[in-house]
Protein backbone atom coordinates (compact mmCIF):
# COMPACT_ATOMS: atom_id res chain seq x y z
CA UNK A 1 0.00 0.00 0.00
CA UNK A 2 0.99 3.80 -1.03
CA UNK A 3 1.17 5.42 2.48
CA UNK A 4 -2.37 8.07 2.95
CA UNK A 5 -3.38 10.20 6.00
CA UNK A 6 -6.44 8.63 7.93
CA UNK A 7 -8.74 11.35 9.10
CA UNK A 8 -11.51 10.41 11.89
CA UNK A 9 -14.81 13.15 11.19
CA UNK A 10 -17.64 12.91 13.49
CA UNK A 11 -20.33 14.54 11.78
CA UNK A 12 -21.20 14.85 8.44
CA UNK A 13 -20.15 18.07 8.33
CA UNK A 14 -17.04 17.24 8.66
CA UNK A 15 -16.53 14.51 6.63
CA UNK A 16 -17.90 16.77 3.70
CA UNK A 17 -15.03 19.52 4.47
CA UNK A 18 -12.51 16.41 4.80
CA UNK A 19 -13.34 15.06 1.55
CA UNK A 20 -12.58 18.63 0.00
CA UNK A 21 -8.77 18.11 0.63
CA UNK A 22 -6.88 16.64 -2.86
CA UNK A 23 -7.09 13.09 -3.58
CA UNK A 24 -9.15 12.33 -0.28
CA UNK A 25 -11.46 9.08 -0.56
CA UNK A 26 -14.16 7.94 1.73
CA UNK A 27 -13.34 5.28 4.24
CA UNK A 28 -16.30 3.00 4.90
CA UNK A 29 -15.75 -0.48 6.18
CA UNK A 30 -12.64 -1.00 4.23
CA UNK A 31 -13.54 -4.53 3.02
CA UNK A 32 -13.70 -3.42 -0.66
CA UNK A 33 -11.04 -0.30 -0.61
CA UNK A 34 -8.56 -2.08 1.82
CA UNK A 35 -7.80 -5.07 -0.69
CA UNK A 36 -7.78 -2.72 -3.48
CA UNK A 37 -5.16 -0.11 -1.83
CA UNK A 38 -3.05 -3.48 -0.58
CA UNK A 39 -3.09 -4.07 -4.93
CA UNK A 40 -1.99 -0.40 -5.01
CA UNK A 41 -5.05 -0.12 -7.35
CA UNK A 42 -5.83 3.60 -5.93
CA UNK A 43 -3.60 6.18 -4.34
CA UNK A 44 -5.32 8.99 -2.17
CA UNK A 45 -3.87 10.76 -0.17
CA UNK A 46 -6.23 11.01 2.84
CA UNK A 47 -8.78 8.63 3.92
CA UNK A 48 -11.82 9.99 5.47
CA UNK A 49 -13.12 7.10 8.02
CA UNK A 50 -16.82 7.36 8.08
CA UNK A 51 -17.25 4.34 10.46
CA UNK A 52 -16.97 7.23 13.59
CA UNK A 53 -20.38 9.49 11.79
CA UNK A 54 -22.60 8.88 14.67
CA UNK A 55 -25.10 10.56 12.14
CA UNK A 56 -25.07 7.98 9.54
CA UNK A 57 -25.26 4.96 12.05
CA UNK A 58 -28.26 3.19 12.66
CA UNK A 59 -31.62 1.89 11.57
CA UNK A 60 -34.72 3.57 12.04
CA UNK A 61 -38.42 2.84 10.25
CA UNK A 62 -41.25 5.61 9.59
CA UNK A 63 -44.14 3.63 8.90
CA UNK A 64 -43.46 1.68 5.09
CA UNK A 65 -40.55 3.32 5.02
CA UNK A 66 -36.68 2.36 6.40
CA UNK A 67 -33.79 4.48 6.92
CA UNK A 68 -30.67 3.11 6.96
CA UNK A 69 -27.68 5.29 7.83
CA UNK A 70 -24.88 5.02 5.46
CA UNK A 71 -22.44 3.74 7.47
CA UNK A 72 -24.49 1.21 8.61
CA UNK A 73 -22.95 -2.40 8.84
CA UNK A 74 -23.94 -5.61 7.08
CA UNK A 75 -24.42 -7.40 10.55
CA UNK A 76 -26.73 -4.29 11.31
CA UNK A 77 -29.24 -4.70 8.72
CA UNK A 78 -29.06 -8.60 9.27
CA UNK A 79 -30.14 -8.37 12.34
CA UNK A 80 -33.14 -5.51 11.80
CA UNK A 81 -35.65 -7.40 10.59
CA UNK A 82 -37.84 -4.52 9.96
CA UNK A 83 -37.75 -5.34 5.72
CA UNK A 84 -37.09 -9.55 6.10
CA UNK A 85 -35.69 -9.73 2.63
CA UNK A 86 -33.51 -6.90 3.59
CA UNK A 87 -32.05 -8.37 6.48
CA UNK A 88 -32.05 -11.91 5.05
CA UNK A 89 -29.46 -10.06 1.69
CA UNK A 90 -27.35 -8.35 4.48
CA UNK A 91 -26.72 -11.79 6.70
CA UNK A 92 -25.52 -13.52 3.77
CA UNK A 93 -23.07 -11.18 2.65
CA UNK A 94 -19.54 -12.23 2.14
CA UNK A 95 -18.94 -14.14 5.72
CA UNK A 96 -19.37 -12.66 9.11
CA UNK A 97 -15.84 -10.38 9.61
CA UNK A 98 -17.10 -9.09 6.40
CA UNK A 99 -20.22 -8.27 7.80
CA UNK A 100 -18.86 -6.88 10.87
CA UNK A 101 -16.89 -3.48 9.44
CA UNK A 102 -18.82 -3.64 5.60
CA UNK A 103 -21.33 -0.69 5.20
CA UNK A 104 -24.60 0.11 2.86
CA UNK A 105 -22.84 3.25 2.06
CA UNK A 106 -19.44 1.53 0.62
CA UNK A 107 -21.41 -0.85 -1.12
CA UNK A 108 -23.63 1.08 -3.21
CA UNK A 109 -21.25 3.33 -3.65
CA UNK A 110 -18.43 0.61 -4.84
CA UNK A 111 -21.64 -0.68 -7.13
CA UNK A 112 -19.93 -4.08 -8.19
CA UNK A 113 -21.54 -5.34 -10.38
CA UNK A 114 -21.64 -8.38 -8.35
CA UNK A 115 -22.70 -7.32 -5.15
CA UNK A 116 -26.10 -7.99 -3.36
CA UNK A 117 -27.45 -4.06 -2.06
CA UNK A 118 -27.49 -2.64 -5.48
CA UNK A 119 -30.03 -4.88 -6.59
CA UNK A 120 -31.86 -4.59 -3.29
CA UNK A 121 -31.63 -0.81 -3.16
CA UNK A 122 -32.92 -1.24 -7.37
CA UNK A 123 -36.16 -2.97 -6.99
CA UNK A 124 -36.89 -1.80 -3.92
CA UNK A 125 -36.56 1.62 -5.41
CA UNK A 126 -34.66 3.22 -2.83
CA UNK A 127 -33.69 6.81 -2.09
CA UNK A 128 -29.57 6.95 -1.90
CA UNK A 129 -29.59 10.03 0.54
CA UNK A 130 -25.91 12.16 0.08
CA UNK A 131 -24.38 15.30 2.16
CA UNK A 132 -26.25 17.17 -0.83
CA UNK A 133 -29.05 15.74 -2.58
CA UNK A 134 -31.46 12.68 -2.99
CA UNK A 135 -30.89 10.40 -5.56
CA UNK A 136 -33.74 8.02 -6.99
CA UNK A 137 -32.05 4.29 -7.49
CA UNK A 138 -33.23 4.39 -11.02
CA UNK A 139 -31.20 7.17 -12.04
CA UNK A 140 -28.64 6.26 -9.17
CA UNK A 141 -26.37 2.73 -10.81
CA UNK A 142 -24.83 3.77 -14.20
CA UNK A 143 -22.66 0.64 -15.15
CA UNK A 144 -20.24 -1.49 -13.55
CA UNK A 145 -18.47 0.31 -10.89
CA UNK A 146 -20.39 3.29 -12.17
CA UNK A 147 -22.85 5.86 -10.34
CA UNK A 148 -24.22 8.91 -9.80
CA UNK A 149 -22.12 10.22 -7.03
CA UNK A 150 -20.28 13.45 -7.75
CA UNK A 151 -16.54 13.72 -6.75
CA UNK A 152 -16.15 13.75 -2.92
CA UNK A 153 -20.25 13.35 -2.74
CA UNK A 154 -20.87 10.66 0.58
CA UNK A 155 -23.58 8.50 1.13
CA UNK A 156 -25.23 9.83 4.06
CA UNK A 157 -28.52 7.22 4.19
CA UNK A 158 -30.37 4.81 2.01
CA UNK A 159 -34.21 5.06 2.16
CA UNK A 160 -36.33 1.99 1.29
CA UNK A 161 -39.64 1.55 0.82
CA UNK A 162 -40.87 -1.51 2.54
CA UNK A 163 -42.49 -3.67 -0.38
CA UNK A 164 -45.86 -6.05 0.44
CA UNK A 165 -43.50 -8.76 -0.12
CA UNK A 166 -39.87 -9.43 -1.40
CA UNK A 167 -37.59 -11.88 -1.64
CA UNK A 168 -33.87 -12.00 -2.59
CA UNK A 169 -32.39 -15.06 -4.60
CA UNK A 170 -28.25 -15.55 -4.50
CA UNK A 171 -26.60 -17.79 -6.72
CA UNK A 172 -23.44 -18.11 -4.59
CA UNK A 173 -20.13 -17.94 -6.68
CA UNK A 174 -18.22 -20.08 -4.29
CA UNK A 175 -14.91 -18.97 -4.67
CA UNK A 176 -15.85 -15.07 -3.84
CA UNK A 177 -19.77 -15.83 -2.21
CA UNK A 178 -20.23 -12.62 -4.01
CA UNK A 179 -23.43 -13.18 -6.59
CA UNK A 180 -22.68 -15.26 -9.39
CA UNK A 181 -26.31 -14.09 -10.68
CA UNK A 182 -28.64 -12.64 -7.86
CA UNK A 183 -32.47 -11.12 -8.20
CA UNK A 184 -34.21 -9.28 -5.71
CA UNK A 185 -38.17 -9.51 -6.30
CA UNK A 186 -39.83 -6.75 -4.72
CA UNK A 187 -43.91 -6.48 -4.46
CA UNK A 188 -45.50 -3.01 -3.93
CA UNK A 189 -49.18 -2.24 -4.35
CA UNK A 190 -48.66 -0.34 -7.76
CA UNK A 191 -46.66 -3.20 -9.38
CA UNK A 192 -43.60 -5.78 -8.83
CA UNK A 193 -40.08 -4.65 -9.42
CA UNK A 194 -37.68 -7.01 -10.51
CA UNK A 195 -33.70 -6.15 -9.98
CA UNK A 196 -31.06 -8.48 -11.62
CA UNK A 197 -26.93 -8.16 -10.18
CA UNK A 198 -24.26 -10.21 -11.28
CA UNK A 199 -24.98 -11.33 -15.11
CA UNK A 200 -24.60 -8.22 -17.01
CA UNK A 201 -21.59 -6.04 -17.97
CA UNK A 202 -23.62 -3.14 -17.53
CA UNK A 203 -24.05 -3.85 -13.82
CA UNK A 204 -27.56 -4.06 -11.88
CA UNK A 205 -30.48 -3.33 -13.77
CA UNK A 206 -34.14 -4.13 -14.18
CA UNK A 207 -36.25 -7.22 -16.06
CA UNK A 208 -38.84 -5.13 -17.42
CA UNK A 209 -40.70 -8.24 -19.32
CA UNK A 210 -40.66 -9.68 -15.46
CA UNK A 211 -41.95 -7.40 -13.54
CA UNK A 212 -44.83 -6.26 -16.33
CA UNK A 213 -45.99 -10.14 -16.18
CA UNK A 214 -45.26 -10.36 -12.32
CA UNK A 215 -47.37 -7.35 -11.68
CA UNK A 216 -50.44 -8.80 -13.68
CA UNK A 217 -49.72 -12.54 -12.04
CA UNK A 218 -47.21 -12.73 -8.94
CA UNK A 219 -46.50 -16.50 -9.02
CA UNK A 220 -43.27 -18.31 -10.40
CA UNK A 221 -45.46 -19.64 -13.56
CA UNK A 222 -46.27 -16.09 -14.87
CA UNK A 223 -42.58 -16.06 -16.21
CA UNK A 224 -42.35 -19.82 -17.58
CA UNK A 225 -43.08 -18.26 -21.45
CA UNK A 226 -39.98 -15.15 -21.16
CA UNK A 227 -36.99 -15.29 -22.08
CA UNK A 228 -33.62 -14.00 -21.24
CA UNK A 229 -31.11 -12.51 -23.66
CA UNK A 230 -27.84 -13.54 -23.54
CA UNK A 231 -26.41 -10.50 -25.11
CA UNK A 232 -23.91 -8.28 -23.17
CA UNK A 233 -24.25 -10.75 -20.60
CA UNK A 234 -20.69 -11.70 -17.97
CA UNK A 235 -18.99 -14.33 -19.14
CA UNK A 236 -16.29 -15.56 -16.98
CA UNK A 237 -14.60 -18.66 -16.22
CA UNK A 238 -17.26 -19.67 -13.59
CA UNK A 239 -19.90 -19.03 -15.76
CA UNK A 240 -20.87 -18.50 -19.83
CA UNK A 241 -23.32 -15.56 -20.57
CA UNK A 242 -25.70 -17.99 -21.46
CA UNK A 243 -25.50 -19.76 -18.17
CA UNK A 244 -26.15 -16.72 -16.39
CA UNK A 245 -29.04 -15.60 -18.51
CA UNK A 246 -30.21 -18.95 -17.68
CA UNK A 247 -29.65 -18.41 -14.21
CA UNK A 248 -31.11 -14.80 -13.91
CA UNK A 249 -34.78 -16.88 -15.47
CA UNK A 250 -34.30 -19.45 -12.05
CA UNK A 251 -33.64 -17.34 -9.84
CA UNK A 252 -36.31 -15.05 -10.93
CA UNK A 253 -38.90 -17.52 -10.36
CA UNK A 254 -37.55 -18.79 -7.04
CA UNK A 255 -37.61 -15.55 -5.70
CA UNK A 256 -40.99 -15.16 -6.26
CA UNK A 257 -41.74 -18.22 -4.80
CA UNK A 258 -39.92 -17.28 -1.67
CA UNK A 259 -41.28 -14.19 -1.30
CA UNK A 260 -42.87 -13.03 1.87
CA UNK B 1 2.89 8.77 12.09
CA UNK B 2 -0.19 8.95 14.82
CA UNK B 3 -0.32 7.25 18.32
CA UNK B 4 -2.90 5.05 18.55
CA UNK B 5 -3.91 3.85 21.87
CA UNK B 6 -6.11 0.57 22.62
CA UNK B 7 -6.39 -2.22 24.69
CA UNK B 8 -5.09 -5.54 23.57
CA UNK B 9 -6.00 -8.71 25.62
CA UNK B 10 -6.68 -6.65 28.61
CA UNK B 11 -3.73 -4.57 28.41
CA UNK B 12 -3.30 -1.26 27.62
CA UNK B 13 -0.95 -0.13 24.81
CA UNK B 14 -0.40 2.44 22.48
CA UNK B 15 2.25 2.77 19.61
CA UNK B 16 3.21 5.31 16.51
CA UNK B 17 1.41 4.14 12.91
CA UNK B 18 1.00 5.12 9.85
CA UNK B 19 -1.88 5.79 8.18
CA UNK B 20 -1.12 2.40 5.76
CA UNK B 21 -0.34 -0.18 9.15
CA UNK B 22 -3.08 -2.64 9.60
CA UNK B 23 -4.41 -3.51 12.58
CA UNK B 24 -2.61 -7.22 11.57
CA UNK B 25 0.35 -5.35 10.93
CA UNK B 26 0.36 -3.40 14.66
CA UNK B 27 0.02 -6.66 16.51
CA UNK B 28 1.97 -9.11 15.06
CA UNK B 29 4.86 -6.54 14.15
CA UNK B 30 4.84 -3.89 16.90
CA UNK B 31 3.58 -5.60 20.02
CA UNK B 32 4.90 -9.07 19.22
CA UNK B 33 1.74 -11.50 19.02
CA UNK B 34 2.45 -13.25 16.11
CA UNK B 35 -0.52 -15.54 17.06
CA UNK B 36 -2.71 -13.34 14.58
CA UNK B 37 -1.99 -15.11 11.09
CA UNK B 38 -1.70 -13.76 7.90
CA UNK B 39 -2.36 -15.79 5.05
CA UNK B 40 -3.59 -13.92 1.99
CA UNK B 41 -4.25 -10.42 0.81
CA UNK B 42 -7.43 -10.38 -0.28
CA UNK B 43 -9.54 -10.59 2.55
CA UNK B 44 -10.48 -13.81 2.15
CA UNK B 45 -8.73 -16.56 4.18
CA UNK B 46 -9.93 -15.85 7.71
CA UNK B 47 -6.56 -16.37 8.87
CA UNK B 48 -6.31 -13.06 10.71
CA UNK B 49 -9.79 -12.87 12.89
CA UNK B 50 -9.38 -10.82 16.28
CA UNK B 51 -12.41 -9.48 18.24
CA UNK B 52 -12.23 -5.79 18.03
CA UNK B 53 -14.85 -4.14 20.74
CA UNK B 54 -16.27 -8.40 20.77
CA UNK B 55 -17.02 -8.61 16.75
CA UNK B 56 -14.96 -10.60 14.85
CA UNK B 57 -13.43 -8.77 11.89
CA UNK B 58 -10.44 -9.77 9.54
CA UNK B 59 -7.32 -7.94 11.24
CA UNK B 60 -5.65 -7.49 7.70
CA UNK B 61 -8.82 -5.58 6.63
CA UNK B 62 -8.89 -2.87 9.02
CA UNK B 63 -6.39 0.16 9.86
CA UNK B 64 -4.25 0.44 13.38
CA UNK B 65 -5.41 4.02 13.31
CA UNK B 66 -9.40 2.75 12.98
CA UNK B 67 -8.66 0.63 16.37
CA UNK B 68 -7.61 3.86 18.12
CA UNK B 69 -9.69 3.84 21.56
CA UNK B 70 -10.67 -0.05 20.70
CA UNK B 71 -10.91 -3.40 22.83
CA UNK B 72 -9.03 -6.15 20.75
CA UNK B 73 -8.76 -9.44 21.86
CA UNK B 74 -6.57 -11.79 20.10
CA UNK B 75 -6.43 -15.47 20.39
CA UNK B 76 -3.16 -15.05 22.58
CA UNK B 77 -5.77 -13.55 25.40
CA UNK B 78 -7.61 -16.96 25.00
CA UNK B 79 -6.42 -19.56 27.31
CA UNK B 80 -7.72 -19.52 31.08
CA UNK B 81 -5.89 -17.60 33.42
CA UNK B 82 -3.76 -20.88 34.80
CA UNK B 83 -2.78 -20.61 31.22
CA UNK B 84 -4.22 -24.16 30.73
CA UNK B 85 -6.25 -24.17 27.11
CA UNK B 86 -9.45 -22.71 27.21
CA UNK B 87 -12.59 -24.79 26.16
CA UNK B 88 -12.79 -24.10 22.71
CA UNK B 89 -8.62 -24.26 22.07
CA UNK B 90 -8.78 -28.07 24.20
CA UNK B 91 -11.46 -29.16 22.16
CA UNK B 92 -9.50 -28.45 18.97
CA UNK B 93 -6.66 -30.54 20.55
CA UNK B 94 -9.22 -33.40 21.88
CA UNK B 95 -11.00 -33.30 18.11
CA UNK B 96 -8.04 -33.11 15.68
CA UNK B 97 -9.26 -29.69 14.76
CA UNK B 98 -6.07 -29.03 13.18
CA UNK B 99 -3.01 -29.88 11.20
CA UNK B 100 -0.23 -27.53 10.56
CA UNK B 101 -2.31 -25.42 12.51
CA UNK B 102 -1.90 -22.40 10.28
CA UNK B 103 -5.84 -20.93 10.30
CA UNK B 104 -6.08 -22.40 13.80
CA UNK B 105 -5.84 -19.11 15.66
CA UNK B 106 -8.37 -17.40 13.28
CA UNK B 107 -10.76 -20.82 13.85
CA UNK B 108 -10.95 -20.28 17.41
CA UNK B 109 -11.46 -16.75 17.29
CA UNK B 110 -14.27 -17.24 14.94
CA UNK B 111 -15.92 -20.10 17.60
CA UNK B 112 -15.19 -17.69 20.23
CA UNK B 113 -17.63 -15.29 18.42
CA UNK B 114 -20.31 -17.60 17.36
CA UNK B 115 -20.58 -19.22 21.02
CA UNK B 116 -20.75 -15.78 22.30
CA UNK B 117 -24.10 -14.86 20.16
CA UNK B 118 -25.06 -18.72 19.98
CA UNK B 119 -24.31 -21.14 22.27
CA UNK B 120 -25.73 -23.80 20.91
CA UNK B 121 -25.41 -23.90 17.30
CA UNK B 122 -26.13 -26.15 14.76
CA UNK B 123 -23.88 -27.90 12.71
CA UNK B 124 -25.33 -25.92 9.67
CA UNK B 125 -24.63 -23.05 11.55
CA UNK B 126 -21.03 -23.63 12.67
CA UNK B 127 -20.21 -24.13 9.09
CA UNK B 128 -22.18 -20.79 7.63
CA UNK B 129 -20.10 -19.16 10.70
CA UNK B 130 -16.80 -20.08 9.37
CA UNK B 131 -17.69 -18.91 5.72
CA UNK B 132 -14.92 -16.68 5.54
CA UNK B 133 -12.42 -19.26 7.62
CA UNK B 134 -10.23 -21.03 4.94
CA UNK B 135 -8.01 -24.23 6.46
CA UNK B 136 -5.98 -26.23 3.48
CA UNK B 137 -6.03 -29.68 5.60
CA UNK B 138 -8.52 -30.58 7.69
CA UNK B 139 -11.69 -31.02 5.67
CA UNK B 140 -13.24 -28.88 7.84
CA UNK B 141 -15.09 -31.95 9.99
CA UNK B 142 -12.70 -31.99 12.77
CA UNK B 143 -13.01 -27.75 12.92
CA UNK B 144 -16.71 -28.27 12.94
CA UNK B 145 -16.83 -31.60 15.51
CA UNK B 146 -14.31 -29.49 17.70
CA UNK B 147 -16.33 -26.14 17.45
CA UNK B 148 -19.59 -28.68 18.54
CA UNK B 149 -17.73 -30.25 21.55
CA UNK B 150 -16.87 -26.80 22.86
CA UNK B 151 -20.69 -25.60 23.05
CA UNK B 152 -21.57 -28.26 25.18
CA UNK B 153 -23.32 -30.36 23.16
CA UNK B 154 -22.73 -34.57 20.95
CA UNK B 155 -20.46 -34.44 18.29
CA UNK B 156 -21.76 -34.82 14.86
CA UNK B 157 -21.55 -37.99 12.90
CA UNK B 158 -20.34 -36.64 9.63
CA UNK B 159 -21.80 -37.04 6.28
CA UNK B 160 -18.42 -38.54 4.58
CA UNK B 161 -17.92 -40.39 7.34
C1 LIG C 1 -14.42 -11.94 1.39
C2 LIG C 1 -15.43 -10.92 0.95
C3 LIG C 1 -16.67 -11.33 0.52
C4 LIG C 1 -17.64 -10.42 0.11
N1 LIG C 1 -18.85 -10.87 -0.32
C5 LIG C 1 -19.78 -9.99 -0.74
C6 LIG C 1 -21.06 -10.43 -1.18
O1 LIG C 1 -21.39 -11.62 -1.13
N2 LIG C 1 -21.94 -9.50 -1.62
C7 LIG C 1 -21.65 -8.17 -1.63
O2 LIG C 1 -22.49 -7.39 -2.01
N3 LIG C 1 -20.47 -7.72 -1.21
C8 LIG C 1 -19.52 -8.60 -0.77
N4 LIG C 1 -18.31 -8.13 -0.33
C9 LIG C 1 -18.06 -6.67 -0.36
C10 LIG C 1 -18.51 -6.06 0.95
O3 LIG C 1 -19.91 -6.07 1.04
C11 LIG C 1 -18.00 -4.64 1.13
O4 LIG C 1 -18.17 -4.36 2.48
C12 LIG C 1 -18.69 -3.57 0.34
O5 LIG C 1 -18.75 -3.82 -1.02
C13 LIG C 1 -17.97 -2.24 0.50
O6 LIG C 1 -18.39 -1.65 1.66
P1 LIG C 1 -17.36 -1.02 2.68
O7 LIG C 1 -18.15 -0.30 3.69
O8 LIG C 1 -16.44 -2.06 3.15
O9 LIG C 1 -16.66 0.07 1.77
P2 LIG C 1 -15.13 0.45 1.52
O10 LIG C 1 -14.36 -0.75 1.14
O11 LIG C 1 -14.63 1.24 2.67
O12 LIG C 1 -15.30 1.43 0.29
C14 LIG C 1 -15.69 0.98 -1.01
C15 LIG C 1 -15.82 2.20 -1.92
O13 LIG C 1 -16.91 3.02 -1.54
C16 LIG C 1 -16.48 4.33 -1.15
N5 LIG C 1 -17.31 4.67 0.02
C17 LIG C 1 -17.39 3.98 1.18
N6 LIG C 1 -18.37 4.48 1.97
C18 LIG C 1 -18.92 5.51 1.29
C19 LIG C 1 -19.98 6.43 1.56
N7 LIG C 1 -20.71 6.36 2.69
N8 LIG C 1 -20.27 7.38 0.64
C20 LIG C 1 -19.57 7.45 -0.52
N9 LIG C 1 -18.57 6.60 -0.85
C21 LIG C 1 -18.24 5.65 0.04
C22 LIG C 1 -15.01 4.21 -0.90
O14 LIG C 1 -14.34 5.42 -1.15
C23 LIG C 1 -14.62 3.12 -1.89
O15 LIG C 1 -14.47 3.66 -3.18
C24 LIG C 1 -17.33 -9.03 0.11
C25 LIG C 1 -16.07 -8.59 0.54
C26 LIG C 1 -15.13 -9.52 0.97
C27 LIG C 1 -13.79 -9.03 1.45
S1 LIG D 1 -4.94 -12.61 6.19
FE1 LIG D 1 -6.76 -11.58 6.70
S2 LIG D 1 -8.22 -12.60 5.53
FE2 LIG D 1 -6.39 -13.60 4.93
S1 LIG E 1 -4.78 -26.80 9.80
FE1 LIG E 1 -3.54 -26.27 8.15
S2 LIG E 1 -4.69 -24.67 7.24
FE2 LIG E 1 -6.03 -25.41 8.73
Amino acid sequence: MYNFDVEKPGTIAEAAAAMGADEAQALGGGQTLIPTLKQRLASPSTLVSLRGVAEMQGITRDGDSLRIGGATTHAAVAADGSYPALSALAAHIGDPAVRNRGTIGGSLANNDPAACYPAAALASGATIVTNTREIAADDYFQGMFETALDEGEIITAVRFPIPQAAHYEKFVQPASRFALVGVFVAKFADGVRVAVTGASNEGVHRWAEAEAALSADFSAGAIDGLSVSADNLIADLHGSAAYRAHLVKVMTGRAVSAAS
Amino acid sequence: MTKVTMTVNGKAVSGDVEGRTLLSSFLREDQGLTGTHVGCDTSQCGACVVHVDGAAVKACTMLAAEADGAEVNTIEGQANADGSLNVIQQAFQDHHGLQCGFCTPGMVMSAAALLKDNPKPSEQEVRDYLEGNICRCTGYHNIVKAIMAASGQDVPAMAAE
